[in-house]
């Protein structure tokens, strides 16, 4: 994965089978949980939001500290390649913060009769989207992208406090926002056909994450690379 | 179960249906966005490359 020619090359291979694991996964997934799974016993149907709700919400924080750890690889190594998966995934970061925050509100109202609450998982979640605004920002706001990269993923660095405030505020503070009911090392508090949709469209969504930052990563590259020898052999070809 | 009570998914259709049609068309837009953009990028450098060579051949 070393250059950035083999990077593309070997990403422009694997993208097809990618999006048709990621594809077949979230169709059952959302299979599963639209129509098999039973309504919950509280919450009636509203609880289906969850197979949006809680994948976006995970994958708002995998996002980020992938996003860190590139970040540090492409500021102690200088790969090129950790520099650009970093700064791709801040846009997607973004995006699943969003939804979670969205769909979170949307489950919200009904639930608990208030679209927001600044209650420390919400508010929490929310600096997250800030944070990835601000790796947004700032990669945007400085001309020389490997200057850029190196600033961006200092800030990210900074901003990793952030993510276990997040995953602990529902047990550190009182929170109106429900405890955890997978991640927990007894048994899941959730019955099996309702647990088996969430996971599969966790998988998903994560397989969603790869694909589109590998598409954003080569555009990246591209743009990068714009006078080396592999660029111009892809230029041919077209 | 037919389609109606599908869609009205026990009166929280509109709760359930708004999430899922936001998160289908930001996750669509981050498919979309990146393919337009690396699209554009190449054929910048290839707009860029030709123009150099015509700078090029005119000296």
């Amino acid at each position: 994965m070393g250059s950035p020619p083999h990077f593309y090359r070997f990403t422009g291979k694997i993208l097809p089978w990618l999006s048709l694991l990621c594809a077949l996964l979230i169709a059952t997934g959302l299979w599963g949980g639209l129509v098999e799974a039973p309504a919950d016993y509280q919450q009636g149907d509203s609880f289906r939001i969850i197979y949006v709700h809680v994948p976006s919400a995970w994958m708002s924080l995998f996002v980020y500290v992938v996003m860190a750890v590139c970040g540090a690889i492409g500021l102690i190594w200088h790969m090129k390649n950790a520099e650009v998966i970093a700064i791709s995934s801040a846009p997607i970061g973004a995006s699943f913060t969003f939804l979670a925050l969205v769909t979170g509100s949307l489950w919200g109202k009904p639930m608990w009769g208030s679209w927001w609450v600044w209650d420390a998982r919400l508010t929490s979640e929310l600096i997250l989207l800030f944070l990835y605004l601000g790796v947004i920002g700032l990669y945007a706001a400085i001309e020389d992208k490997r200057t850029a990269s190196r600033a961006v993923a200092i800030l990210a660095l900074v901003g990793l406090v952030n993510i276990p405030i997040i995953h602990y505020s529902v047990e550190w503070w009182n929170t109106l926002h429900q405890g955890p009911t997978v991640t927990k090392f007894d048994k899941p508090s959730i019955h099996v056909s309702m647990l088996i949709p969430l996971l599969l469209m966790a998988g998903g969504f994560k397989l969603f994450y790869l694909i589109s930052v590998l598409i954003r990563a080569r555009g990246e590259l591209i743009e990068r690379e714009s006078n080396s020898n592999w660029v111009s052999e892809l230029l041919e070809k077209r | 179960m037919n389609l109606d009570q599908f869609l009205h998914m026990g009166g929280y259709g509109f709760y359930i249906w708004t999430s899922y049609g936001i998160a289908f068309v930001v996750l669509a837009l981050n498919i979309i966005l990146p393919i337009r953009q690396q699209k554009r990028a190449l054929k910048d450098i290839a707009n860029r490359r030709r123009r150099n060579q015509e700078r090029m051949s005119d000296l």
